[in-house]
């Protein structure tokens, strides 16, 4: 992954240490000496202070995949929290309401995502608006979207009746195969999902041709298209996957709150942005790739897990966590010279 | 319109060296600039007028020799520092501010203030002042974009000359002008000249020259070859300053026997996207066979490289015409169908638009034959390793490792990347523009050797470049564009420097290969 050109072969760990994969290591086994410094009166070393980290960390993992693939080609995507929130009241309502099995809801799910992303790519690509802007305007329309079809209100397992009062229905077997832990409950199943959309990625943007070509168009479009790259279907194809991604986040969050909230996902996108990051990722695009979204993603989980097993308040945290994303980047940017 | 009887020049550059690396790009060049003259500095491309203009701006500062303004010596280290001492270049791109109004752009970074605050309403009666004087009548609030480009280049002028600016250097000023509008900056050129201004002038183009010089000033090979009144550099004699050299290695084009027709255009023509309507190309027909190498003659703006992106089906709809490539009619309307059919287009400037050089070397070579290295979707690191090292070798590319960026290689190595790229796609047409740009002597010839063998191979090529011996080395054949049409076609027999010159500035009357067919 480290695509570093020092010519300085001399100290072998000097020269790991200086590309961005090896900085973005270092700055998560700092997070985790911080863990075993600040461990919260043993709760780091619990087996169950990890499984809840990254299954916490998964559902901004999830989102951080689709972004990278879209700040490789030179673009960003503001809309996944939206959209996440889209998909989480849509899936709720079709398993909780409507029974739909979860072989309707899983694909259901990733044509929302494809459906809004697929939108804000020829918005950018086509039309040639700025990603910026073109995702600004879907993230707004997508909460619209969310609280146009769940009426405003939290879609739950509560149903009224026709007198006003409630009843229960049960929670929809697909949710409660995501909110499932395996392994001696050991492991999420959020996090496995993670583990696979990491995969898919890994696999586009490493083993595909069409991962080249989004590195290609970040790194110089006018360039891209003079050499032949189908610049327009291979930007298009990264906000498309990226909603997809947000689409899965989606149905996971449902999954584990067993309702679909309109107002998820706030703020989720800046999060996912600053685990691409954090990762060393360029956001001039071009540079950077999936593994070292790995890295952001856990360094993020770990850091946010680490300063409430500390009963750090959550104003601090917000805090903490925002000088540590500015660090992150800055030691990044001086290993480009 | 003679130069006044005030023989202390404005302007004196003495023994002017200066050295990029090793290669020295100007040797003891003298140049001056007297009150109320238009002294046209003339060149081939790379003779360094550009060079020279920069010292004399403050852009160069680590030369040698000694710039005197009114008898002073003076060294400008920094452009504001030349606008400072009187000397105001106008560039082809113009240095404005296009959202700002115009008397805010002529007041930028001195804006008359009071306690802090912008004074428009002096600001602008000032600026009227400047532009009333230049013979132009414009309203100063309205923004510079809402100008033509005409206009705006009065502007640029109406800001010098409201700093004081005493010589003025235009680059090339009337490239964006139609005939009028030519006219009316010659009038004010003019009137500048009465008002005691020095002007230099740089221009490509002939009637220009005749029409406006008052002295020339030749440079070739960065060597000051001579200064003489216009009236005493007729057009013929000034070409041969300008070309006089001799022509070496002749040899190294071997020409192979030639194929079919590879490649017919009848009545190509470039219309650029943006505000010029005029077509970048107008009408150009044209032919090359199977092993030819057809060289474009042609200065700044002879459409060339429009000509070339429009073949490519890089300009979409806007190129029109019809194209034959082994009699199959062709319409590209992007790159990728003509990478697809075999054409291969090197860009003149590898840095912007030839490479990715945050990629490795081996992403870049293979970037135009994805498809065909990867079928199925999915990449074959191995294949596009071995297909890589193949055309390394070929090309004699020298690299570390193939996992460095593109950007980390030296401009030679990074040249021939961008061969290799289009190589590993086995095109028919190879549209080379300005191949060794940049490319120190050892790499050119490898490249030279590389054309041969790839014309052996039945290649056809296209050649653009603007070193007039590289062109008639080269070339078997070449046709001279001015202004986006045709001016004329020379067989390698026919091409001299001074024909092939002239014709490229738009002078016809010397024009031997007129009507000559293949």
């Amino acid at each position: 992954m480290a695509k570093n050109s020092s010519f300085d072969k001399k100290n072998p760990l000097l020269q790991a240490v200086a590309s961005p994969a090896g900085r973005a290591f270092l700055a998560l086994l700092l997070v985790l000496a911080l863990g075993l410094i600040f461990n919260g009166d043993g709760a780091f070393f619990k087996m169950g202070t990890h499984r809840d980290a990254l299954r916490q960390a998964s559902v901004y993992g999830l989102l951080a995949c689709g972004m990278t693939l879209v700040i490789v080609s030179g673009g960003i995507d503001l809309s996944v929290g939206s959209v996440l929130a889209l998909t989480a009241v849509c899936s709720a309502q079709m398993a909780i309401h409507w029974h739909w099995s979860g072989w309707l809801v899983v694909p259901a799910c990733l044509m929302i995502g494809a459906g809004c992303g697929g939108v804000s790519g020829l918005v950018t690509a086509r039309l040639r608006v700025q990603p910026f802007i073109a995702t600004l305007s879907m993230m707004v329309l997508a909460r619209g979207l969310a609280k146009y079809t769940s009426g405003g209100m939290k879609v739950s397992t509560a149903m009224m009746n026709a007198d006003g009062t409630y009843r229960y229905v049960d929670v929809p077997p697909l949710f409660r195969w995501v909110d499932n832990r395996i392994l001696g409950g050991n492991v999420s199943m959020v996090t496995l999902i993670f583990v696979a959309g990491f995969a898919v990625a890994w696999g586009l943007m490493s083993r595909h041709r069409w991962g080249r070509y989004l590195y290609a168009i970040g790194g110089n479009e006018e360039a891209s298209r003079l050499s032949g790259v189908p610049v327009l279907a291979a930007k298009t194809g990264a906000y498309i996957f990226s909603g997809m991604f947000a689409g899965v986040a989606g149905l996971c969050q449902a999954a584990q709150e067993q309702q679909g909230d309109p107002e998820a996902g706030a703020g989720y996108e800046l999060i996912a942005i600053a685990m691409v990051v954090i990762g060393g990722t360029s956001l001039m695009g071009g540079r950077g790739g999936i593994g070292l979204t790995l890295l952001g993603v856990l360094t993020i989980g770990y850091l946010d897990k680490i300063l409430s097993i500390n009963a750090v308040p959550e104003a601090g945290r917000l805090m903490l966590t925002g000088v540590i994303i500015v660090a992150a980047v800055l030691t990044q940017r001086r290993s480009r010279t | 319109m003679s130069p006044g009887g005030n023989f202390t020049p404005l302007v004196c550059l003495s023994h002017i060296t200066k050295r990029f690396g090793g290669a020295a790009v100007l040797q003891n060049v003298q140049f001056e600039v007297r009150s109320g003259e238009v002294h046209v500095l003339a060149g081939e491309n790379g003779a360094g007028k550009s060079t020279l203009i920069k010292i004399l701006a403050g852009v160069h500062t680590d030369f040698e020799g000694r710039i005197e303004i009114d008898g002073k010596a003076v060294r400008p280290q920094t452009p504001l520092e030349a606008k400072a001492l009187g000397v105001a270049v106008i560039h082809q791109e113009l240095s404005l501010v296009s959202s700002m109004s115009v008397a805010d752009n002529l007041f930028l970074g001195r804006q008359l203030t009071r306690c802090g605050l912008v004074q428009d309403a002096r600001q602008q009666q000032e600026a009227a002042l400047w532009i009333q004087r230049l013979g132009l009548d414009i309203d100063v609030r309205k923004l510079v974009e809402q100008f033509p480009i005409a206009v705006q280049q009065l502007i640029e002028i109406a800001k010098a000359l409201s700093q004081n600016a005493r010589v003025i250097v235009m680059d090339e000023p009337t490239s964006a002008l139609n005939a009028p509008e030519v006219g009316r900056l010659f009038a004010l050129i003019q009137s500048l000249k009465v008002q005691g201004c020095g002007i230099v002038y740089i221009s490509h183009k002939m009637e220009e020259i005749e029409r406006i010089a008052d002295r020339i000033t030749v440079l070739r090979d960065g060597q000051w070859i001579g200064t003489a009144p216009a009236g005493e550099l007729p057009m013929a004699k000034l070409i041969r300053w300008m070309v006089g050299r001799e022509l070496n290695g002749q040899s190294l084009r071997h020409q192979p026997p030639l194929g079919e027709e590879r490649l017919r255009v009848e009545n190509f023509s470039v219309f650029p996207a943006g505000k010029s309507k005029q077509p970048a190309v107008r009408n150009i027909s044209l032919s090359v066979r199977a092993g030819e190498i057809l060289g474009i003659g042609g200065l700044q703006g002879s459409g060339a490289s429009e000509l070339f992106l429009g073949l490519f089906g890089g300009c979409g709809s806007a190129a029109l015409g019809k194209v034959r490539l082994d009699g199959q009619e062709i319409d590209f309307a992007s790159p990728r169908q003509a990478i697809a059919t075999g054409v291969a287009l090197l860009t003149n400037d590898r840095k912007a638009t030839g490479l990715i050089l945050s990629l490795s070397i081996a992403a870049n070579a293979t970037l135009a034959d994805l498809r065909g290295l990867s079928p199925a979707g999915w990449r074959r690191p191995a294949r596009e390793r071995a297909a890589t090292e193949k055309m390394a070798g070929l090309l004699h590319l020298r690299a570390a490792s193939l996992d460095l960026e593109a950007g980390a290689l030296s401009g030679g190595n990074q040249q021939k990347l961008a061969l290799a790229k289009w190589l590993q796609i086995r095109p028919k047409l190879l549209l080379l523009d300005e191949p060794t740009r940049g490319v120190d002597i050892g790499a050119k010839r490898e490249i030279y050797q590389l054309m041969n063998e790839w014309t052996a191979q039945g290649i056809a090529i296209m050649l653009i470049t603007s070193e007039m011996p590289e062109l008639l080395m080269l070339s078997d054949r070449i046709i001279v564009l001015h202004r986006g049409a045709m001016s004329a076609e020379f067989s390698r027999a026919q091409a001299t420097p001074e024909a092939v010159l002239a014709t490229a500035m738009g002078l016809n009357s010397c024009q031997p290969g007129a009507g000559f067919q293949n």
